[in-house]
């Protein structure tokens, strides 16, 4: 803590989850996360925990059911076409309540795509991802000092609520090279409580079994209403935003990680000429900062969502705001990168057209 | 009274699902009496497959978890690497091993880890009623090859003991049967080594064990037992394959 350090996102992430208490990581490789299993390759052993290159995601992940299930803190990181692969272990570890934590360092798709930083996992990552109805706690960091600190709160939002939680970041959060501080104390995980559902040793007590089915006629609606109970919890009191000079606003962008600095860029353009653009950045993107923005369209005419995708987390805007206002979309997709200069253009337009009615209603 | 036998301690005291005639059961014991034996019923995690076992987090007196079909070797690595003074075994079926799960099989076998896998090899698939397994014997009849396996269409059944032995991270494998009482015996004897070379440390090992599934099979549990003594020990020849004692590989046509 306290110490100023120049890194790379990935080997930020990496640093930040080995800080947070995090003793096993397992992953395989793919552009461009492939700093992390490299950095834990050695750092996981220097702290006393284990690495492994397994040989898929879908052995990555499954190493991790375990692992988690032995209490102890976990990590995998891949990007878009390997979290695809690993959504059957996260739909399990969602069913047996395992507070695993996951990176995807996002890439352009559909298939095989592109290496280039894009935000098209955005319904994969919010809307559950593998089979079942189960949520995913998804942190979204907008530099490398969040992707150096989001790890520990996702490991202790996982536990409290025991989710799986993830941080959302892109190629471009990865690849770049940042100065950043951990604002955390060092955990160590000798001193963390063993959970009462841990595997392990079972002198002196009964049995324990982690599993995520339930056959008996109507137990899986009882566990699944269970979590349901804790899913809201988190709803009401987990949601991160961040607002930048949203107060006096008539127009407020709505954008988070890198197309979020891209509108901070925009942002800048449009006060130096007058206009009132404010700044709205979802830091948690499950659960979806609604209420917020629901306040916020009671004094704004209008939203431009800005996203590296065809338009994805519009519809959490929509659905937040109720179509109170026009929300309106910048989209860049497939591994292009909106510039300031492109959302500077498209926001004086739609301050030009003011209030109106809601885009997708009339 | 001279009390002869009993449940061991290491199965739980509940009623098993599995049909008549099925080998889950013996099986299940062997497991269940080597853990006592050993005295490590209290430091075992077991690895429940998807198929016919999936119940066994039920039945085994230990601490255990259920996972995705055929990445059990997976989770055991991960329990293992994270409670090395932990005896991890994983039990599977041959679809859950052979085939949705044979990466992660031949990894884990590969990078040599010290866990103990159970493999019950029944040439069918028995929990989804009956379909080809990646073991089902050429000519065999399954509700996906009605006409029986034919080697054209459906490929040749695998030898997985002789698929592991190549590896130079196994440690232990050996393939027995459970249709006659001798042989359930010698099966024991296997199953209990596999745990003693995983205490011992020594690194993977892995037990194939031929069993009887006479309801998807479509024949009674006598004629499951003749299948496997006449049809499945001459594909699926018996003996040791890996030996971590440097015993000598005795496999032999029984």
């Amino acid at each position: 803590m306290g110490d100023k350090l120049l890194m790379k996102g990935n080997d930020a992430l990496s640093e930040g989850a080995v800080r947070a208490g995090c003793r096993f990581f397992a992953g395989y490789p793919i552009t461009p996360q492939n700093e992390v299993p490299e950095y834990m390759s050695w750092r996981m052993p220097q702290a006393g925990g284990a690495f492994i290159q397994a040989e898929s995601e879908v052995a990555a992940i499954n190493m991790l059911y375990g692992a988690c299930a032995t209490g102890k803190r976990t990590m995998t990181s891949s990007s878009s076409p390997g979290i695809s692969l690993k959504q059957e272990g996260i739909s399990y570890c969602a069913g047996a309540d395992l507070p695993i934590f996951f990176a995807n360092v996002a890439r352009g798709g559909p298939g095989l795509g592109n290496i280039a930083g894009a935000q098209g996992d955005y319904f994969q990552s919010v809307r559950g991802g593998g089979h079942g109805d189960y949520r995913t706690f998804v942190m979204a960091p907008g530099s490398v000092q969040e992707m150096g600190n989001f790890p520990l709160h996702c490991y202790e939002v996982a536990e409290k609520y025991r989710v799986p939680a993830m941080v959302l970041a892109d190629g471009v959060l990865g690849q770049m090279m940042e100065p950043l501080e951990f604002t955390f104390p060092e955990v160590d995980p000798q001193k963390l409580r063993e959970p009462d559902w841990a595997l392990g040793a079972s002198t002196g007590r009964k049995k324990r079994a982690v599993r995520s089915y339930a056959l008996a006629e109507g137990k899986l609606e009882i566990m699944t209403l269970d979590r349901a109970q804790r899913y809201k919890q988190i709803e009401e009191r987990e949601v991160m935003f961040e607002t930048r000079q949203c107060d006096d606003a008539d127009l407020v962008l709505v954008a988070y990680g890198t197309s979020a600095r891209a509108c901070a860029a925009a942002q800048k353009l449009a006060r130096a000429e007058g206009l009132k653009v404010g700044l709205f950045r979802p830091i948690t993107l499950w659960p979806f900062p609604k209420k917020a923005l629901l306040e916020l369209a009671g004094r704004v005419d209008s939203f431009l969502v800005v996203e590296m995708s065809l338009g994805q987390m519009i519809d959490d805007v929509k659905l937040a705001v109720e179509c109170s206002v026009p929300v309106h979309l910048h989209a860049r997709c497939a591994g292009a990168i909106p510039t300031g200069e492109d959302i500077f253009q498209q926001l004086q337009a739609v301050l030009k057209a003011g209030k109106g009615e809601c885009i997708c209603c009339k | 009274m001279l009390q002869v036998n009993r449940r061991p301690e290491s199965l739980c005291d509940v009623k098993m699902h599995y049909c008549p005639g099925c080998g889950h059961g013996i099986a299940h014991r062997l497991v269940a009496e080597s853990m006592d034996e050993l005295g490590v019923r209290e430091r075992t995690i077991g690895v429940a497959p998807v198929g016919c076992a999936v119940f066994a987090d039920d039945y085994f007196n230990c601490d255990m978890i259920q996972g995705p079909h055929g990445r059990g070797p997976a989770i055991a690595t991960g329990l293992k690497r994270c409670k090395p003074d932990c005896i991890v075994f994983s039990y599977q079926g041959d679809g859950d091993l052979a085939s949705i799960g044979m990466a992660e099989t031949i990894h884990s076998a590969g990078r040599g880890e010290n866990i103990t896998v159970i493999f019950i090899n029944n040439a069918i698939y028995g929990m989804t009623g009956g379909q080809m397994a990646p073991t089902t014997l050429v000519g065999q009849k399954a509700t996906t090859c009605p006409q029986g396996r034919d080697p054209l269409v459906n490929g040749y059944p695998m030898r997985i003991c002789e698929l592991l032995s190549q590896l130079d991270g196994t440690r232990y494998l050996e393939r027995v049967s459970i249709h006659s009482a001798a042989h359930v015996i010698k099966a024991k004897r296997a199953v209990k080594k596999a745990f003693r070379c995983q205490i011992e440390g020594r690194g993977f090992s892995l037990v194939e064990i031929l069993s009887t599934c006479p309801t998807n099979m479509g024949i009674s549990p006598l004629d499951a037992v003749k299948f496997v003594s006449d049809q499945m020990v001459p594909q699926y020849p018996l003996g040791v394959f890996k030996d971590f004692e440097g015993g000598k590989s005795d496999v032999s046509r029984d």
